[in-house]
């Protein structure tokens, strides 16, 4: 690890992004406001008025208009940008097939919203996870500063495999929550993502092409061969610069599953994103307690990282997968992946299903325990309540 | 003319694509779509007589695919790789030069 | 080939050539013939945007391509959109954007890509002041995906959604005046153009490269295959509709109007002229046709009077 200085700064996690942003270097950014997205275009908006950043900053008309603006910057040699929530992030749906069928590394800012009816503005990853066949990469910070390493993460692992990236924080217990963030001095951060060399470029005239022509059913089939190998070849890629920018400035991405005191546990709790900052909390209290638990905090849900749950699936009797999200029909998203990550291995511990915090409902190092205490006895066979527990209803 | 500037690498590109795919379908032989050769889908086809025609351009200029480019004369020629038989050379023709007949082949 | 001099004086079109034969519009088609036109006035130096339409499908399957220029797909509603960040990098990386020796950014999308779907894209794009040239080419209806009607449809016009039949179900809405949405932004340069005119259509591409900020032209262009007409009748075509003062050729620059020759030169010819030619039209009445014919006469009325007002 180099000696450098990093400059602190209490920041909420919106204004972290913005600033990676802005130290990535972007040079196009289009975007349309929403809460809790929007203190992160204000804030860029406040660095073009500064002069601390010279971007391009396109005031669109909708979020399928941003996403449509960062293809068309994208594809003309630029590193774009954009930042959206819930309904904004659905309504660019369309256009995020576009991104990844172009091959294009934009990278983008969810903060992880609530899908309406009824209006919800509070935390909830339905919104990404809905968007998980959609080609991008997803990344789920659990801070503050994992919300500032992961943008800059994501532009140099998309600009290796020609993919867009998803930078994924929640909504108000991240975007609005102020926390210390060690951001890195700008030489620095351009030594560890150096200017963009993209896959083509529409400002080169030398020998003129089409992007995205028809694809008759003798071509189509291999282009997405080329996109399914590039997101299996980015599970490398991710954990090379992951281990880098560990190197670099001290903070080891390496592992797509961050692992916590899960060493000797008997269970452990899934998870992605802030949710798991609780849980890492829970975990100490239930040590202390007796409990020999851990936690795995999924970073990069695509492309998912199945060997390293697989590594960690052997070592415990039980996993209990908390999902602040739910795919109605079936289950938690995490949950359905899990086990289709571990199906026709030979780790075969028990998996549980907890849906919590759904539309930002507190769960609390109180609710871990009791989630533990669920597991436990269904460990040991008891009496336990259904395999997919709506942990908060209210009854009656 | 109906002719790619890039006609020499078609065939090269061709295979090359076969055996390894752009990513991004990205198509890099511009004008690369005269490897269709769009006159077998003729009906009628223009017969010019060059006697009766003024050199206007009116045909070269209104032609979609185009199928007609200018001999060293300046008279059209016709590109029946191409001409799809639309008549529209015909129907623009302000002398008659050229009729639409029945494709003979 | 060398081009004689006594040609370079006659054809008033550059000879240059950027879009290819092979292509596979059908017969007689307006549209590909505009884009024909559009590359041979803006050369190699541009990037062409095209939405889902037929020019998706003009424009070549991979991995062939029948433009000699860049281009690149993208989805339906989005061609405002895509040309506004296609500008933005362009200007982020210090390219030159519009003008003599600028990047061409070009938008080239059907009457529903424009109108309908890409509406809200296209006012965002002009609103937003980007040096880009927006093309609508008008063939009065959804042809890519079998001829469905669109806003852009006219009064009375068979489409496979408005079929006619036993109740008489044709189109019943009057045409959208697109331009005048577009014009209704204060937009520094529009025009309407025609496929029979292309140096009329020529010079309004040049006027929209020269003019900084967004520029918009709306291209009549003739579809045989949606408009169940002849194919050799394509040119006629486009000739009629501004004879009859159907789709009058006109300019917007700096806020005053100016109609175009040969819009300028006569009485409108009957509507008539323009609809026996084609068989989308064959249903109308004769009601249908003559409340056809005083819309048209009346929308000519008006322009006249903005050209008066506004000239
Ligand atoms: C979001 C979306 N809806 C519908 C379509 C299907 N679609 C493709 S092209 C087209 C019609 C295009 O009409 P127009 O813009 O007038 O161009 P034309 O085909 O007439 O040249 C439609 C409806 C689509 N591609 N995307
Ligand atoms: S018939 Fe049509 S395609 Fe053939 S040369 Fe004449 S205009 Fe061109
Ligand atoms: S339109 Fe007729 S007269 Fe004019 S150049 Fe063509 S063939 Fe000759
Ligand atoms: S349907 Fe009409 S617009 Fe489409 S390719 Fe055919 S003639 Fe051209
Ligand atoms: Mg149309």
């Amino acid at each position: 690890m180099s000696g450098y200085e990093p400059i602190r700064k209490v920041i909420s996690g919106n204004y972290a992004a913005a600033y990676a942003a802005r130290d990535a270097r972007v040079q196009v950014v289009a975007a349309y406001p929403i809460t809790p997205q929007t203190s992160i275009i204000e804030k860029i908006a406040e660095f073009i008025a500064n002069g601390e950043a010279d971007i391009q900053y396109v005031p669109v008309e909708s979020e399928h208009s941003a996403m449509a603006a960062c293809i068309g910057a994208s594809a003309t040699g630029a590193r774009a940008f954009t930042a959206t929530s819930a309904q904004g992030l659905a309504l660019m749906h369309e256009m995020l097939h576009w991104a990844s069928g172009a091959r294009l590394p934009i990278v983008m800012v969810d903060v992880n919203r609530a899908m309406a009816p009824p209006w919800s503005v509070w935390d909830d990853q339905t919104d990404s996870l809905a968007q998980r066949d959609t080609g991008w990469m997803q990344f789920y910070a659990e801070n503050n500063q994992e919300v500032y390493d992961g943008v800059l993460m994501a532009f140099k692992v998309a600009e290796q495999v020609n993919l867009p990236a998803m930078v994924v924080e929640s909504a108000f217990i991240l975007s609005h929550t102020y926390d210390v963030v060690e951001m890195i001095p700008q030489k620095l951060v351009d030594e560890f993502l150096p200017p963009r060399e993209p896959l083509y470029d529409l400002a080169d005239f030398s020998r003129p092409f089409s992007v995205g022509a028809l694809g008759t059913p003798d071509d189509y089939y291999e282009f997405r061969y080329k996109i399914a190998r590039a997101m299996e070849d980015a599970v490398k890629v991710i954990r090379d610069v992951g281990k880098e920018f560990g190197e670099r400035f001290g903070r080891d991405y390496g592992s797509m599953i961050e692992l916590y005191r899960t060493e000797d546990a008997d269970f452990v709790f899934l998870g992605l994103g802030s949710l798991m900052g609780t849980v890492k909390q829970a975990v100490d209290v239930l040590r202390e307690e007796g409990y020999r638990v851990g936690a795995a905090k999924v970073r990069w849900f695509r492309p998912f990282p199945k060997r390293e749950l697989y590594e960690l699936a052997k070592t415990v009797d039980g996993i209990a997968v908390l999902d602040r999200n739910y795919s109605f029909g079936m289950e938690g998203i995490l949950f359905t992946e899990t086990k289709a990550a571990l199906y026709g291995t030979d780790a075969h511990p028990l998996v549980r299903n907890y849906i919590v915090g759904l539309g930002g409902r507190d769960f609390t190092v109180k609710d871990i325990r009791n989630v533990a205490s669920d597991m436990m006895k269904a460990m040991e066979g008891g009496e336990t309540s259904e395999e997919i527990l709506w942990y908060h209803l209210k009854r009656g | 003319m109906a002719e790619s500037p890039f006609k020499e690498d078609i065939e090269r590109v061709q295979k090359e694509y076969s055996e390894k795919m752009t990513l991004g379908a990205v198509a890099v032989i511009p004008g690369s779509s005269v490897v269709n050769k769009t006159g077998s889908w003729r009906v009628f086809m223009p017969e010019f007589n060059k006697d009766k025609c003024v050199r206007c351009f009116l045909c070269y200029i209104y032609c979609p695919e185009p199928a007609i480019y200018l001999d060293e004369e300046n008279y059209p020629v016709f590109d029946y790789d191409y001409c799809k038989g639309c008549g529209i050379c015909a129907n623009e023709c302000p002398t008659k030069a050229i009729v639409m007949v029945r494709e003979t082949k | 080939m060398e081009v004689p001099d006594e040609i370079k004086k006659r054809l008033t079109l550059p000879f240059e050539e950027h879009f290819y034969a092979g292509h596979t519009a059908c017969q007689g088609c307006g549209a590909s013939l505009g884009l024909r036109y559009v590359l041979k006035a803006y050369g190699r130096k541009t990037i062409v945007v095209i939405p889902a339409c037929c020019s998706t499908i003009i424009a070549g399957a991979w991995p062939y391509s029948t433009l000699d220029a860049n281009l690149f797909h993208t989805a339906f509603e989005t061609t405002g959109a895509v040309i506004s960040g296609v500008e933005a990098a362009l200007k982020a990386r210090g390219i030159k954007v519009k003008g003599e020796d600028g990047v061409m950014v070009v938008g080239w999308a059907g009457d529903g890509g424009t109108a309908d779907i890409g509406l809200q894209a296209l006012s965002g794009f002009i609103e937003r002041g980007h040096d880009a040239v927006y093309i609508m080419y008008d063939n009065e209806a959804y042809m890519n995906t079998g001829i469905q009607r669109s806003s852009s449809t006219p009064y009375g016009a068979w489409t496979t959604n408005t079929p006619g039949g036993k109740r008489h179900f044709l189109e019943r809405r009057h045409k959208k005046k697109v331009i005048d949405i577009v014009i209704a932004h204060r937009i520094p340069y529009a025009a309407t153009a025609s496929d029979a005119y292309p140096e009329d259509f020529l010079r309004k591409l040049k006027k929209a490269q020269k003019t900084p900020g967004p520029s918009f032209i709306q291209l009549f262009a003739p579809c045989p295959t949606g408009w169940r007409s002849p194919t050799d009748k394509s040119i006629e075509l486009a000739r009629l509709a501004v004879q009859t003062a159907y789709f009058p050729l006109f300019e917007y620059e700096n806020g005053r109007y100016r109609i175009n020759m040969p819009s300028t030169k006569k009485d409108p010819k009957p509507i008539e002229e323009f609809l026996k030619l084609q068989g989308r039209f064959k249903y109308m009445t004769k009601e249908d046709v003559e409340t056809l014919q005083s819309w048209v006469l009346a929308e000519w009325e008006r322009l006249k009077k903005l050209a008066e007002v506004f000239g």
